[in-house]
């Protein structure tokens, strides 16, 4: 009879433990007691996010995953990344073994909505691009016929790419790869004439190739996208603080608040908004559950919108990208944060 | 044999014979058992469907009839980016079982040449045999899936190198099969006119081939003698279907591979992945069967050689006639396991970018539709039936050469 007792209780507990995974805590809880934000990053698109000389991930998309830890944990070194192919992110996520994911992601309809993830907003405005040799002698895509071309699996790209050239009646022979990585291996080895994924991680790209100057961007864009950071459905608490972790980099550069002098603005200033913005006036942080200077953690430990695309991707970088589309709205840009009111 | 001294036992049935008592014991241990297999399977399925729809989840198959919008580069069936996803998995499937079914070919071959060899009484040749089975014994199939694609692409030459007066590159075999960073290319048939003659000649041919081989045994083990079989069948096979082929005025034209724009064209475009994944897959899986037919072999007793030798058969036709028969009983039931080994481990083919069962409906359509579940369990079932399928054909075959018992 032991043995059928012992039996029931396990199933006992094991039911009750199906019941505690089935209910959804609450991520910023999971985070706090854990004390470090679990970020999902690309394994490798150098101004994005890569490993530099010391191991350390850098880069534009990782500036997001400080961010939100400066203001949860008031900590931005305080992140453990999780470099994830573009394969297997939406399901790393989804389990839970990811918090947020800060991965060049191309917010669509079918993400957003049928994969139950929810958007926060957008980092980077991007658009698929083609990559040839320059000794090719090809000047526009229209030229491509026949090519061989190198994608990434699972992407948005590859899917715009088919679209591309059905529609214009051309024809090509696609090398699927797994990774950014071996794209570049197959691409620079010559088994596909032509690489293509969106502008900026060709531009990142190329900057890593030996003789940068051997290889072309070309000038056509073939789609939207909109690459942004994502968390799952159902935590909205948890999905505001990483909206607005974003949009409080964002209205810092509108606003002039830089990693160089936020600290003194923190102490008062005329413009309510900034004093909203550093926690001086008003209890937003509390209203999003965090203390009072969780945005002052993120411009003085991770720096502004502004800064954050200079040091990273900006002109002076070696992926050399200019603002463009991601200039801030007062500029001529898209990059605009709601009022912090 | 005894009568029963004791009275029966009229206290009736009591709840601890259950255990105590022999006659319900075993009844007893199996209830409980297939009782916490149900709970623990229905745990597992409850939490499932409890965890997706605490997602906001549910499990539909619909995606499969919607729009795939991805290409694939390797197509048996007419495949296009309107097709829906199934037609997608589909041609997956039917590329999984191309390497495989050609992988577990190249793969017997291998390993039947190699395990002989390594018995070989050439100190050289078994060595050089035992070095092969242990290399590709001893290290993951997928690393030597990638050595094989980096040694394709980064040691051939781009087609790009074939072009100009003074190309760096040419093609082999007079300018017939080019071997580029993307892929081999060979000539392909041009079915022209009156082909289809030529092809009924070739397949008639074939069963001729047969019928004689049926005779020849017959007239053998009625007379003892032999003929020079393997002459005689290679003129059949070659003879009939050459004559017609130029009395028809070579209605089968080849079509050469040739650069146009950026790649070559014409001919059979045979990719690296593909060659990549075969070769792998045929040398590993082809190591274990060398071991396989190796024990097989060393399973016969050396009098039967000895008695062989005696009879004064050569060492080849003792091989052939005497010691592979009788291996092959102990031979073709590990022998399964390899094919299927080889079937499922084709599935790393996204490693080199192969476009197999798992790349489609397990990876780009998973991806695109985010449907992880639904894929996956349609891939372990689509898996599981191939399996059972090589398993049982395999089964069937060795039933046929399994010892006879009268």
């Amino acid at each position: 009879m032991k043995k059928s007792v012992f039996l029931g209780a396990l199933t006992l507990a094991g039911l009750a433990a199906g019941t505690a995974m089935a209910q959804d805590s609450s991520t910023l809880a999971a985070v706090k007691d854990r004390g470090t934000l679990r970020c999902g990053v690309n394994p490798g698109t150098p101004g994005f996010a890569a490993p530099d000389a010391s191991g350390e991930f850098v880069g534009f998309d990782v500036d997001v995953c400080r961010a939100v830890a400066a203001a949860v944990l008031g900590d931005s070194e305080a992140v453990e990344y999780t470099p994830l192919t573009s394969a297997v992110r939406f399901t790393a996520l989804a389990s839970g073994e990811v918090d947020l994911l800060a991965r060049n992601t191309t917010w669509t309809f079918t993400r957003d909505v049928d994969l139950k993830n929810t958007f926060v907003g957008v980092n980077y405005y991007d658009g698929q691009g083609f990559m040839v040799p320059k000794d090719l002698g090809v000047s526009s895509a229209r030229e491509l016929s026949g090519a061989t071309v190198c994608i990434e699996t699972g992407t948005t790209t590859e899917l715009n790419l088919a679209d591309y050239f059905r529609v214009n009646n051309m024809e090509y022979e696609p090398v699927p790869v797994e990774s950014f990585t071996e794209a570049q291996t197959q691409f620079l080895a010559g088994a596909c004439d032509v690489y293509t994924t969106d502008a900026s991680a060709l531009a990142a790209s190329r900057a890593s190739f030996e003789n940068p100057e051997g290889y072309v961007v070309l000038p056509e864009i073939i789609s939207k996208e909109p690459l942004g950071p994502l968390v799952r459905h159902g935590d909205d608490n948890w999905g505001d603080i990483v909206r607005w972790s974003l949009n409080a980099m964002i209205a810092a550069e509108e606003y002039g608040v830089t990693s160089a002098n936020a600290a003194e603005l923190a102490n008062g200033t005329d413009n309510p908004e900034i004093n909203r913005l550093l926690g001086v006036e008003g209890e937003l942080g509390a209203m999003l559950g965090l203390e009072n200077d969780w945005a002052l953690n993120i411009i003085t430990q991770v720096g502004n919108y502004g800064e954050s695309f200079e040091k990273n991707i900006g002109e002076n970088t070696p992926v050399g990208l200019a603002r463009g589309l991601n200039a801030q709205w007062t500029e001529g840009g898209l990059i605009y944060s709601p009022p912090f009111r | 044999m005894t009568t029963m001294t004791d009275p029966p036992n009229d206290q009736g049935f009591r709840l601890s014979q259950l255990i105590y008592d022999t006659r319900y014991r075993s009844a007893t241990i199996q209830v409980i058992a297939l009782i916490a297999f149900m709970v623990i399977a229905a745990f597992l399925v409850r939490n499932t469907i409890t965890n997706l729809s605490a997602l906001g989840k549910d499990i539909d198959f619909g995606f499969l009839f919607s729009r795939a919008a991805y290409d694939i580069n390797q197509k048996l069936i007419p495949y296009s980016s309107n097709d829906p996803h199934w037609r997608a998995a589909l041609v997956g499937l039917l590329n999984t079982l191309l390497v495989a079914i050609l992988g577990c070919i190249l793969a017997t071959v291998i390993g039947v040449v190699a395990g002989v060899l390594r018995l070989s009484n050439n100190w050289l040749t078994a060595r050089i045999m035992t070095v092969y089975v242990e290399s590709f014994r001893n290290i993951p199939v997928l690393l030597w899936i990638l050595a094989f694609m980096a040694v394709l692409s980064e040691s051939l030459p781009s087609p790009r190198a074939f072009r100009g007066e003074e190309a760096e590159a040419s093609m082999w075999l007079w300018n017939t099969i080019a071997v580029t960073n993307r892929g081999t290319y060979i000539p392909a048939p041009v079915w022209g006119p009156g082909s289809a003659i030529v092809v009924v000649i070739f397949l008639l041919s074939l069963l001729a081939i047969w019928a004689f081989g049926k005779w020849s045994q017959r007239r053998f083990e009625a007379t003892g003698h032999l003929l020079p079989n393997f002459w005689i069948k290679l003129a059949i096979l070659v003879g009939p279907t050459l004559l017609v082929y130029l009395l028809l005025g070579r209605p089968v034209a080849f079509s050469l591979p040739e650069l146009a724009g950026f790649n070559f064209s014409g001919g059979i475009h045979l990719r690296n992945s593909m060659l990549a994944l075969w070769l792998a897959l045929s040398f590993y899986t082809g190591a274990f069967i060398a071991e396989i037919v190796r024990s097989g072999i060393l399973a016969i007793s050396k009098g039967q050689t000895e008695a062989a030798y005696a009879l004064g058969l050569r060492p080849s036709r003792t091989m052939n006639l005497v010691i592979l028969p009788q291996a092959l009983r102990v031979i073709i039931p590990p022998l399964i396991s390899q094919y299927l080994n080889l079937t499922k481990n084709s599935s790393l083919a996204l490693a080199v970018g192969y476009m197999d069962l798992r790349s489609t409906l397990g990876g780009t359509t998973l991806n695109t539709t985010g449907r992880e579940l639904e894929s996956m369990l349609l891939m372990m079932l689509i898996y599981l039936v191939v399996s059972l399928v090589i398993s049982s054909g395999m089964n069937f075959y060795n039933k046929t050469v399994r010892l006879k018992e009268r």
